[in-house]
C-alpha cells in the first residue's frame, strides 16, 4: 500500500508468503512424487519427499484397470464442445441483450437470468428423468446440452452482456452506414473486439466441464462412458478401499496437462478472470 | 444511442419482402428485431427447457411418492413435506450444510483477502506467489481431493509431519469433530485463487492518492484498511461473497469423494442427501422435496445479499 517497505518488513513478508504457499503447492509435489513410489513406500515413515525406488509401475496399471485413455478422450471432447458451445449460445444472447432493442427484452432478460439463480443440483432430479425418458441415459448428451444450453451458461451470457453494453457505439453506427446486418456487425466488429470476455468464458467453462462429478456418475454407467473426473475414483482394490499409487497416478495424469497449459498462459489467464466485468 | 436510433428509422428501404402497399416489411427495425429473437432463441430455449420446465417438475414431483426401483409414482399431497418435517436426519444435514457453508465463506474470504492484500505490495516475484496461490484451481477438483484424501488419513502425510514436531494428528477425516474442518478446508485451497485474483484486481483500482492522503494525515495502516480499503473493495466484496455461498451449497464431489457423508452424518450436506435418497435409494419424490428445499434456501440467501448490497457497498456518489 504504501510506497516503501523496510528490508525487515520484506523479510517477514517473504517469510509469510512462503509458509502460504506450502498447502497450496504441497499437495500436488505430493500426488507426483508418490504416484512413482511403489504401494509398499507409500506409507513409509519418515515419509521421503522423494521417491526412494521411482518407478511407473502404478501408471500401467493406470491403463490396464479401465479403458483410460478412452476416459481421457472423453473429458477432452466433452469440455471443447461444452466450451464452443457456450461461447456461441452466450455470445449471442449477451449482444442482443446488450444492443439490440425487441419487444419483450427485459421480461426476456429476466426469464434467462433465472438459471443463475437455480444451482442445476435443485434440477438433476427432473433432467435426469427427461434424459432417461428421451433415451439419453449413459450417453453424453446430457453432460453436453445441459452446460451449454441451461443453468450454467447464463453466467456466461450475463458477463458477455455486461461487455458488450460497454462497447462503443459508434463503432456499429459506421458499420450500418456500410451496410452491414446485425449478424455481419456481431460477427466482423463485436465478436472480435470482445476477445477478453470471450477468453475468460471459455476458460472457465472449460473448468467447469472438466470438473462436473455429479452429472457424470448421475448420468453414466459404463466405463467406456466415464469422464474422467468419474474415472479416478474406480481404481479400488477388491475390498473396494483405494489403490492409492494408482489413483495418485491417475490424478497426475489429468492434473498436470491442465496445470502445464495454465504455468504457460497464466499471465492471460489471471488477468482474464480478474477482468471479466465482475466489478 | 440516439443517433443510432435516427439512423435506424431513416434506413432506406431494402430488401426483398416488400407489401403491396409499396411499404417494405422487412424494416432495419424489423429486421433487428427479428435479429435479437433469433440471437437469444437457443440460450432462452435453453433456459426453459433445462431451467424452468425442471424446476416446475421439481415442485410437480414433491407431492408424489416415487420409487423408481418399485416402479411406483402416486400423488401424495404434502406427504413428502411431512417426512421433510418430521425426518430425524435433516437437522444435521442442515447443521452440516450451514457450518460448512458458513465456515468456507469465512475462511475463503479472509485468506483470500489476506493473500490479496500480501500481493498486492510491491514486491518483486509476486507474480510468483499469485501463480503458486492459483494452480489448485486448475486442477482438476477430484484430483485435488484425492491427494487431500491421501495426506489426511491416519497414516497419512499430513499425520507424519506432525510426528516430526511431537504431535499425534487425528483421524482428520473419520473423526466426528474433524471432518468437516478438513473437507472446509480442502475446498479453501482449492478455490481461495480465484477470489483472491478478484480481490487483486479490485485493490489495484483503489487510487493511490487515497493512501498518500491518509498517511498525511497520520492515518495507520490498519486505519488506512478499515476506512479506505474495505469499502473501496466492497462491490467485490459482496460479488465474492455471493458466488462464494451458492458453491458452497453445491458442494458434492469433495465429500463424495473424502468422507461419503460420514462419520454417522457428521458431513452430509444437503446436495449429498438429495444425492443418496434419489440416485441410491431411488426415492425420487423425496429427492424432489429436499430440491425445493435447496431451491428455496438458495433464494432466500441471495435475495438477503442482494438487500444487503445497499447497506454495504460503499459508492463513490
Amino acid at each position: 500500500m504504501s510506497p516503501e517497505l523496510s528490508t525487515r518488513a520484506k523479510a517477514v513478508l517473504y517469510g509469510l508468503l512462503l509458509v502460504l504457499c506450502v498447502p497450496f503447492v504441497f499437495p500436488t509435489w505430493w500426488m507426483v512424487t508418490s504416484s512413482l513410489k511403489p504401494a509398499s513406500d507409500i506409507f513409509a515413515f519418515p515419509p521421503s519427499l522423494f521417491p526412494k525406488n521411482p518407478g511407473v509401475d502404478a501408471y500401467a496399471k493406470v491403463f490396464e484397470r479401465q479403458p483410460f485413455v478412452q476416459q481421457y478422450v472423453n473429458s477432452m471432447y466433452i469440455a471443447v464442445l461444452v466450451t464452443l458451445g457456450t461461447l456461441m449460445v452466450s455470445s449471442l444472447a449477451g449482444y442482443a441483450f446488450a444492443r439490440i432493442r425487441f419487444r419483450g427484452q427485459n421480461a426476456l432478460f429476466l426469464v434467462v437470468l433465472t438459471g443463475l439463480l437455480i444451482p442445476s443440483e435443485v434440477t438433476i432430479v427432473p433432467l435426469f428423468q427427461m434424459f432417461n425418458k428421451w433415451g439419453l441415459i449413459d450417453t453424453h448428451w446430457p453432460l453436453i446440452l445441459v452446460p451449454v444450453l441451461g443453468a450454467p451458461s447464463v453466467l456466461a451470457t450475463f458477463i458477455m452482456r455486461q461487455f458488450f453494453i460497454a462497447l462503443p457505439g459508434e463503432l456499429e453506427e459506421a458499420a450500418r452506414m456500410d451496410g452491414l446486418g446485425r449478424f455481419a456487425i456481431f460477427c466482423r466488429i463485436a465478436l472480435p473486439l470482445a476477445r477478453p470476455a470471450l477468453a475468460a468464458v471459455a476458460i472457465f467453462t472449460f473448468l467447469h466441464s472438466w470438473n462436473l462429478y455429479l452429472e457424470p456418475i448421475v448420468y453414466l454407467s459404463t466405463p467406456e462412458m466415464f469422464t474422467l473426473p468419474q474415472a479416478l475414483t474406480q481404481y479400488v482394490d477388491a475390498y473396494g478401499g483405494p489403490m492409492w499409487n494408482v489413483q495418485l497416478a491417475a490424478a497426475s495424469l489429468t492434473a498436470l496437462p491442465v496445470l502445464a497449459v495454465f504455468v504457460v498462459a497464466q499471465r492471460q489467464f489471471v488477468e482474464g478472470l480478474a477482468h471479466t466485468g465482475l466489478k | 444511442m440516439k443517433t443510432l436510433e435516427r439512423a435506424r428509422s431513416a434506413a432506406p428501404p431494402s430488401g426483398p419482402g416488400e407489401s403491396p402497399a409499396g411499404r417494405p416489411f422487412w424494416t432495419m427495425r424489423r429486421r433487428d428485431q427479428l435479429a435479437g429473437y433469433l440471437f437469444i432463441a437457443p440460450q432462452l430455449a435453453g433456459s426453459v427447457l433445462f431451467v424452468l420446465i425442471p424446476l416446475a417438475l421439481v415442485f410437480w414431483y414433491s407431492f408424489h411418492e416415487w420409487n423408481t426401483l418399485a416402479g411406483t409414482f402416486n400423488p401424495v399431497g404434502l406427504d413428502n413435506y411431512r417426512q421433510l418435517a418430521d425426518d430425524p436426519k435433516l437437522p444435521g444435514v442442515l447443521r452440516a450444510t450451514a457450518v460448512f457453508s458458513v465456515g468456507l465463506v469465512v475462511l475463503n474470504l479472509a485468506l483470500a483477502l489476506a493473500l490479496a492484500v500480501l500481493l498486492n505490495q510491491r514486491l518483486r516475484g509476486s507474480t510468483a506467489f499469485r501463480t503458486f496461490f492459483f494452480s489448485p484451481v486448475v486442477v482438476s477438483l477430484v484430483a485435488w481431493t484425492i491427494v487431500w484424501g491421501f495426506l489426511l488419513q491416519k497414516n497419512g502425510g499430513i499425520n507424519a509431519g506432525l510426528d516430526l514436531i511431537g504431535v499425534k494428528g487425528p483421524n482428520w477425516l473419520r473423526d466426528e469433530t474433524w471432518s468437516m474442518v478438513s473437507v472446509i478446508v480442502v475446498q479453501v485451497f482449492k478455490n481461495v485463487g480465484l477470489n483472491m485474483v478478484l480481490f487483486l484486481a479490485a485493490l489495484q483500482g483503489v487510487p493511490r492518492e487515497l493512501y498518500e492522503a491518509a498517511t498525511v494525515d497520520g492515518a495507520g495502516r490498519w486505519r488506512q484498511f478499515r476506512q479506505i480499503t474495505l469499502p473501496l473493495i466492497s462491490p467485490t466484496i459482496l460479488l465474492t461473497s455471493i458466488i462464494t455461498v451458492v458453491g458452497s451449497l453445491q458442494v458434492f464431489a469433495q465429500i463424495a469423494v473424502l468422507t461419503q457423508g460420514g462419520p454417522g452424518d457428521s458431513t452430509t450436506v444437503l446436495v449429498y442427501y438429495l444425492y443418496q435418497q434419489a440416485f441410491k435409494f431411488h426415492h425420487f419424490g423425496y429427492g424432489a422435496t429436499l430440491s425445493v428445499l435447496l431451491f428455496l434456501i438458495v433464494l432466500v440467501l441471495t435475495v438477503i445479499q442482494w438487500q444487503m448490497r445497499k447497506k454495504w457497498v460503499f459508492h463513490e456518489s
